[in-house]
């Protein structure tokens, strides 16, 4: 269950090897909560220890944290694996993958495949999510998007296209789920220093994954919906969503 | 299943009186031909009733399950003015019951701070009232109750029959439905209460005078200040008083058991997101109240409703904490652990999270009831706005000081507890969860909260 301090007793997360995402859970872990799930691709006892070291409190004895197999891209199996779950407060969706867009470009397969695991596999996964929570009458979805998806940029569309997709899908969501006593919250961050990101250039506003984590729970304090990191990133692309597309070609960020 | 997009006439976003953590459930009305049939229908999350919905926190909510409410039968009150006895439904509310016993010079035995709680939440909660050091909890003044159980059985138990009825005293409605309710209740001359007041510039002044005094009077309930600090710290009001006799009244025109309500308005739903209660707003107000409040004042007549229930004068004031809610913290330590008492104060009064809404009570001899909160001891209860920085951790360093102590929390104010927090401050919690067991071997009566502390399966 949640509680009123929006702390969760059983906690989800969906790409189980997303750095970002298994960061969110760990800092959204209090006493008050029992069970960690972390799923995602190949999966061992390893991360579910990994987790447990994370920890930046101590956490009651009891705290259960376990892994299991999840395929972003075998979109058959979600609905069957997220009934298998038991009771659930929060699933934080956090797969995808970044792609190098060049090499996609040549490949156009691999951009489709890109898209099914980031794009179809949100949206499969989210939609199997938000009928169990129906069903509970209560929970709360985090979504993990990108800013990239605001207005996608030439060096990397085939991502930001995915973003784009997936963040307006958990708006429409949101908006559906409301009245059924579902949350869902929209994580955009900007460029984060992960595993995922090593060796390119950091954007502006680059911030660190526990800076993502730390803006994700005071986000879920204040019921924010959509949450960017940082927060200014918000303001920034207020304008650069807007900008003519003569002077947004010009810009060494486009 | 219905997709996402349907809507179900039948269901309902339902939340606490503190407005956190709703959730969606089926909402159907129980009437006794229609019991086996709705019992029928429950599915995997279980049913629970739902009264007026003033528990704070998750207790009469069940997402994905069913809510029943009961009819509010007005002519289902059955006085027996002989013996001092009214029988009822379960789902009257105080409010109807106590305009219905006044005029005819009876008062209900407990009344907690508003009157706007059924009769079957009085017991399910076992509330307490301003006269617990005198009278003790609403389920010790129950002579009978009627219960739907989960086997679509009804039974009729009372205090000397075994421990199903004071499993159910305080059981959060997890045993069964209380259909109907036979209590005793409290002789009356008028309609009026004689209050005296007194203010203390400390906390230790208020505690030694309620020690001394309490027990002169029948209703006695403290205010004090958890927003001010060093010296002041602490400071209070304290009233005390008892229902008027009729020659205290002396000459007046009016009938001596006139009962007249009165609403000063309602707070519209239009509050914004950080609320109107912040520490500004709220410092300010506990200044002018303990101000306004007399040195020492003696024989003051007040009617019940601005005696017993202020509060229920502004409609929904819950509101003024915003959409975000908030949620009423409430423990008891007991006597003798008066240092529990006073460094949650100063933790509080540090922190800066309290609101004006502070309530401190002596508590006498508590009752049978297993999961009845009151015991004898001090009981301090706060509002706080849900989403205060840091509350999470606030709140569990105060835990660990009120269970190191001896002392728990009130379940129908809770909103934040983990199970262990609960068995720690209810020592007779298995004996509790063995009857439910044995009365509800599948968990059918169950809720959010039932859910979050493991009372049911």
């Amino acid at each position: 269950m949640q509680n009123a301090l929006v702390e969760f007793q059983n906690i989800v997360v969906l790409g189980g090897r997303s750095e970002l995402g298994v960061a969110i859970a760990a800092r959204l872990t209090t006493p008050f909560t029992q069970r960690i799930i972390l799923a995602g691709r190949e999966m061992s006892e390893k991360d579910a220890e990994n987790f447990r070291s994370s920890l930046r409190t101590k956490m009651s004895s009891s705290l259960d944290v376990s892994c299991r197999e999840f395929d972003a891209s075998a979109q058959d199996t979600h609905q069957d694996f997220v009934d298998g779950l038991g009771n659930v407060d929060l699933v934080i969706l956090a797969f995808g993958q970044l792609g190098d867009n060049e090499s996609m470009c040549a490949d156009p397969k691999s951009a489709a495949d890109l898209v099914s695991v980031n794009m179809a596999g949100m949206v499969s996964a989210g939609l199997a999510c938000a009928n169990m929570f129906e069903r509970q009458g209560r929970g709360h979805l985090v979504f993990l998007s990108s800013v990239a998806g605001v207005r996608a940029r030439k060096s990397n569309f085939i991502y930001g296209s995915t973003k784009a997709g997936m963040d307006a899908f958990a708006q429409g969501l949101g908006d559906a789920l409301a009245p059924k006593g579902v949350d869902v919250t929209i994580v955009r961050p900007g460029f984060v220093h992960t595993a995922m990101t090593r060796g390119l250039d950091p954007a502006p506003f680059a911030a660190s994954v526990d800076q993502v984590a730390e803006a994700v729970a005071e986000g879920l304090r204040k019921g924010r919906r959509v949450i960017w990191v940082p927060t200014a990133l918000r303001y920034v692309f207020a304008i650069l969503r807007v900008l003519p597309t003569f002077v947004w070609r010009r810009l060494p960020i486009s | 299943m219905p997709g996402l997009m349907a809507t179900e006439s039948q269901s309902r976003l339902l939340a606490g009186w503190g407005n956190t953590a709703p959730s969606r459930a089926r909402v159907d009305t129980l009437t006794r031909s229609r019991a086996r049939d709705l019992l029928a229908s429950v599915g995997h999350q279980g049913v629970i009733m739902r009264g007026l919905g003033r528990a704070y926190g998750d207790a009469a909510q069940n997402g994905g399950g069913l809510v029943l409410d009961l009819a509010e039968d007005t002519d289902d009150i059955v006085l027996d003015s002989e013996r001092g006895v009214v029988r009822c439904s379960a789902g009257l509310s105080l409010d109807h019951v106590i305009a219905h016993l006044v005029p005819r010079g009876f008062f209900v035995p407990v009344t907690p701070g508003t009157r706007f709680v059924t009769v079957g939440g009085a017991v399910a909660s076992d509330i307490h009232g301003k006269n617990h050091h005198v009278d003790g909890s609403f389920g010790s003044h129950v002579e009978s109750l009627t219960l739907l159980l989960a086997d679509g059985s009804i039974v009729e138990v009372g205090p000397e029959d075994g421990d199903l009825f004071w499993a159910t005293v305080g059981g959060m409605g997890l045993t069964g439905a209380i259909l109907d309710v036979t209590f005793r209740l409290l002789r009356i001359e008028t309609s009026r209460c004689t209050v005296s007041t007194q203010r203390y510039s400390d906390l230790e002044t208020l505690l030694a005078a309620m020690s001394e005094h309490d027990e002169e009077y029948r209703y006695s309930v403290a205010w004090t200040d958890l927003l001010s600090t060093g010296r002041s710290l602490g400071r209070g009001i304290l009233w005390r008083g008892d229902h008027t006799r009729l020659d205290e009244l002396g000459d007046t025109d009016s009938d001596p058991l006139e009962y007249v309500t009165r609403t000063l308005g309602s707070v519209p739903n239009i509050v914004p997101a950080p609320g109107l209660v912040n520490k500004l707003t709220s410092t300010l107000f506990n200044e002018l109240w303990y101000r306004k409040a007399p040195r020492s004042r003696q024989g003051e007549i007040k009617s019940i409703p601005a005696y017993f229930h202020p509060l229920d004068a502004v409609g929904h004031w819950n509101r003024l904490y915003g959409p975000h809610g908030f949620l009423q913290y409430q423990f008891l330590v007991p006597f003798g652990q008066e240092e529990a008492l006073r460094r949650i104060v100063s933790d509080i009064s540090k922190a800066g999270c309290a609101t004006p809404l502070v309530v401190l009570k002596r508590f006498g001899e508590g009752n049978r009831g297993m999961l009845s909160f009151p015991a004898p001891g001090w009981t301090l209860t706060v509002d706080i706005a849900a989403r205060f920085e840091g509350l999470g951790t606030l709140l569990r360093g105060f835990d660990e000081i009120v269970l190191a102590a001896g002392g728990r929390h009130y379940l129908a104010k809770d909103s934040h507890m983990s199970p262990d927090t609960l068995a720690r401050g209810y020592p007779r919690l298995e004996e509790w969860k063995s009857i439910k067991n044995r009365v509800d071997p599948n968990g059918m009566w169950s809720s959010d909260l039932a859910r979050r502390l493991e009372l049911s399966k």
